[in-house]
């Protein structure tokens, strides 16, 4: 019996989505699994976003606050370091002190944070709220208009939300995030939900949730896998969005990206570790269908861009 | 894939003898594909139709067992492509790198960290599972020397021993074959005196080639020679063509049940960064390898590539919940907190986690509401007051404390009255929305 390859064709794709004004950028659009371009055209290499936060962040470990200490008091100082010595491809602004929890700022203090934030950058930006589910409506409906014109990403709208923000976004043209928890029906369901309130279907980015390495990755992992087998084997217009994978945030709040090796020996320097933790938790998103990603240290983000780089270097075959 | 009831028939005698026990040749064919019969029960069944039995009903990835005692590997036995499907069945094997052109101390210190790199987590002890010895040199006598100090170090762990020089090969299997390494190194040049030398010292054998094809003649001349057990290369170096080899293998293994590419695939991860080499390693770990081969042990980059290996692993089926119980965080006093949430597991291992890193002892009682976040179980009425109430007051958690007061997530506020009316003499206390605010709240909690 001889060698036959075993090359798949898939009949549907991940829609392209392209944001920004000044310097554009753009993800999805590939008719194959996350880098199978032996058997598929993978015309976009995934993104990157490096965060940014509109209060200093108190949660963030030493490893990855220490790399922003002089700037992450000033969002606009945040923006300029991530723009010009990160060198990011885009950014992405999460509004975390709007949340009643944290400094529980106001719509209008998260409108300016944005104006400020776009004033000083070309590159462009992602609007988050702070994962609140009241306040964030009221937040993105006044960051969004703030940023009118700019053709940005803003989210996260969610099932019990999603009406106000997906408005907000169509009003103000902008792509939208909607999330939902693990759940491939769920995901389709929201999806379908903001397409029939108008917002057109290609200007939606999921994110089936990300989790961090060791603490329910494979769940993320797995949902992504579905979601982009149903995009690709059966053209799912409401499965054929790209993938957010918001790896950073998740990453640095586990205990294995933070504890001290003085506290545990046998998990080695906690710096490295981090760094690490965050990279594999981005990678393997990746590897299952993430388009666009959200990190935070400069290290992990240079390996992930050299890992890209390296599964991408035959791309379009 | 496995052979149809009506492609076992054909290959069976069609004399309806019953001597198997069943009525019919086509009745014993349905049983044999539904694998409820051995095809050993029928006498006359020609040695051609056995073996074609056979084969198809073996495992698309042939199992293989490297090592010997407890530290033996299983690889291979793998059924699907994506793990939604099925559970992934063989960890991949991580092995770490020695060469004989390395100084004497710095293989020294990659066996050191090799030994000392087992961690326990969730339940598990997990290391680096074995050290791959290689011949740079291509001199036999290096090579016999790098073994031997490995074997006198590290004597139970298995090896891969990499050479394509079977004068080398040779010295190095006199001293470890009773270890069932890997032999590594045999390709188009060498492939008959590496299969003597693999079937003399009854060792596995693995096999390198450029791409799935070439690989695949490879592995059946080799067959011939008599060698059953392989791993195989398909030779790419890079993530691109490490992701492409490894899927055109597993998919000719699982889609087409091709035995010449159904061995376990082994790959080959080592960087310079060692960031990137940690990355490339999960692409191995993620997508299909049965051994991935580093080049140093550090321990950040174990737990990082142990925890990959183990969350991929696990097994999709198993509904994402634990099971109900007050657990303790650290050592819980009378006077220590009382937390409550749902079962689903990641919210379990957030709030927990993060109960850990306030530092603050702290009972955590986990309410089964079948998986769900606490947003989802209160909205779906399973996470509501008479039932946290039922669920508490049968803990009997009372008698251990000495304040009830009970913690509720700050995203189900609303039932805190519902609460206490349900949960007479007890204090409820609205907590956090969100886990990462936890370890503020109980650092000023009753100050
Ligand atoms: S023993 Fe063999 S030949 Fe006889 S009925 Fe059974 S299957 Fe057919």
């Amino acid at each position: 019996m001889a060698y036959v390859a075993q090359k798949e064709n898939f009949p549907g794709k991940v829609f392209e989505v392209t944001f920004g004004t000044d310097t554009k950028a753009v993800f999805g659009g590939q008719n194959a699994l996350p880098f199978y371009a032996f058997e598929g055209s993978i015309p976009n290499r995934p993104l990157i976003a490096y965060e940014i936060q509109d209060i200093t962040p108190d949660d963030w470990p030493e490893a990855v606050s220490s790399v922003y200490k002089d700037v992450s008091h000033d969002p606009v100082a945040w923006a300029r370091f991530s723009q010009d010595e990160l060198k990011a491809k885009a950014i992405a602004l999460r509004l975390i002190g709007t949340h009643p929890d944290r400094e529980d700022r106001t719509p209008a203090e998260a409108a300016k944070a944005v104006r400020d934030v776009l004033a000083v950058i070309k590159v462009p930006l992602i609007i988050l709220g702070s994962n609140s589910i009241e306040k964030d409506g009221p937040v993105l409906i006044a960051a969004a208009e703030a940023a009118s014109g700019r053709n940005c990403i803003i989210g996260k709208a969610q099932e019990a939300n999603y009406k106000t923000i997906a408005a907000a976004a169509m009003a103000n043209n902008h792509k939208l995030i909607a999330m939902s928890e693990l759940d491939v029906n769920l995901a389709k369901q929201l999806n379908i939900l903001i397409s029939q309130m108008g917002l057109d279907k290609e200007r939606i980015i999921t994110d089936p949730m990300c989790s961090a390495l060791g603490y329910g990755i494979e769940y993320t992992y797995s949902v992504s896998e579905r979601i982009r087998l149903a995009a690709l084997a059966q053209s799912d217009p409401a499965m054929q969005q790209p993938m957010l994978g918001d790896a950073g945030m998740h990453a640095w709040k586990v205990k294995e990206s933070s504890a001290p090796e003085s506290d545990i020996p046998a998990w080695g320097p906690e710096k490295e570790r981090g760094i690490a933790w965050e990279a594999v938790t981005a990678g393997a998103v990746l590897l299952a269908g993430a388009d666009i990603l959200i990190m935070r240290h400069p290290e992990a983000v240079s390996s992930v861009e050299k890992f890209i780089d390296e599964l991408m270097q035959d791309g379009g075959r | 894939m496995a052979l149809s009831g009506i492609e076992i028939f054909k290959l069976l005698p069609k004399t309806n003898c019953k001597k198997c026990g069943h009525p019919t040749c086509l009745a014993f064919a349905m049983k044999l594909a539904q694998r409820q019969a051995s095809i050993d029960l029928c006498p006359d069944v020609s040695e051609d139709s056995k073996r074609v039995l056979g084969d198809a009903a073996a495992p698309p990835v042939r199992p293989t067992v490297f090592g010997a005692g407890d530290n033996a590997v299983k690889m291979g036995e793998e059924t699907v492509l994506f793990r939604h499907e099925k559970k992934f069945v063989n960890p991949c094997a991580l092995a770490v790198e020695v060469k004989d052109t390395m100084q004497d101390d710095e293989i020294s210190r990659i066996l050191d960290d090799v030994l000392a790199s087992g961690i326990d987590r969730v339940g598990q002890r997990l290391k680096i599972d074995a050290i791959f010895a290689g011949n740079a040199s291509n001199d036999p006598a290096s090579f016999e020397g790098l073994v031997k100090a490995v074997v006198a170090k590290a004597p139970d762990l298995p090896l891969v021993l990499s050479t394509s020089n079977p004068a080398a090969a040779e010295a190095a299997l006199k001293i470890a074959a009773d270890k069932k390494p890997i032999l590594y190194g045999a390709d188009d040049s060498n492939a008959e005196a590496m299969a003597k030398l693999a079937k003399t010292y009854k060792v596995i054998l693995g096999v390198a080639a450029k791409g799935p094809e070439a690989l695949s003649v490879l592995t059946e001349k080799i067959k011939g020679f008599g060698v059953e057990d392989m791993v195989i290369d398909h030779g790419g170096r890079t993530a691109a063509e490490i992701l492409e080899g490894n899927v055109l293998l597993r998919r000719s293994a699982i889609k087409k049940n091709f035995k010449p590419l159904g061995y376990p695939v082994i790959t080959f991860a080592q960087r310079d960064d060692s960031m990137l080499e940690t990355l490339i390693a999960s692409l191995g770990i993620a997508k299909y390898s049965s051994i991935v081969v580093l080049s140093s042990a550090e321990r950040w980059k174990n737990i990082a590539l142990f925890a990959l290996r183990q969350n991929l692993y696990t097994d999709p089926q198993v509904p994402m919940q634990v099971e109900q119980k007050i657990y303790s965080v650290g050592e819980p006093a009378p006077e220590s907190p009382l937390i409550i949430t749902t079962n689903f597991s990641l919210t379990f291992f957030i709030v927990s986690g993060e109960i850990e890193n306030s530092r603050v002892a702290s009972r955590l009682a986990i309410m089964d509401c079948e998986g769900m976040s606490v947003l989802t179980a209160w909205a779906a009425g399973k996470f509501t007051a008479p039932k946290i109430a039922q669920f508490i007051l049968e803990s009997g958690i009372a008698d251990q404390m000495k304040n009830k007061e009970l913690i509720i997530p700050g995203y189900v506020a609303i039932i805190s009255g519902a609460l206490e009316e349900k949960l007479p003499g007890w204090k409820i206390t609205i907590g956090p929305r969100e886990a990462n605010a936890l370890p503020a709240f109980l650092k000023n909690w009753n100050k």
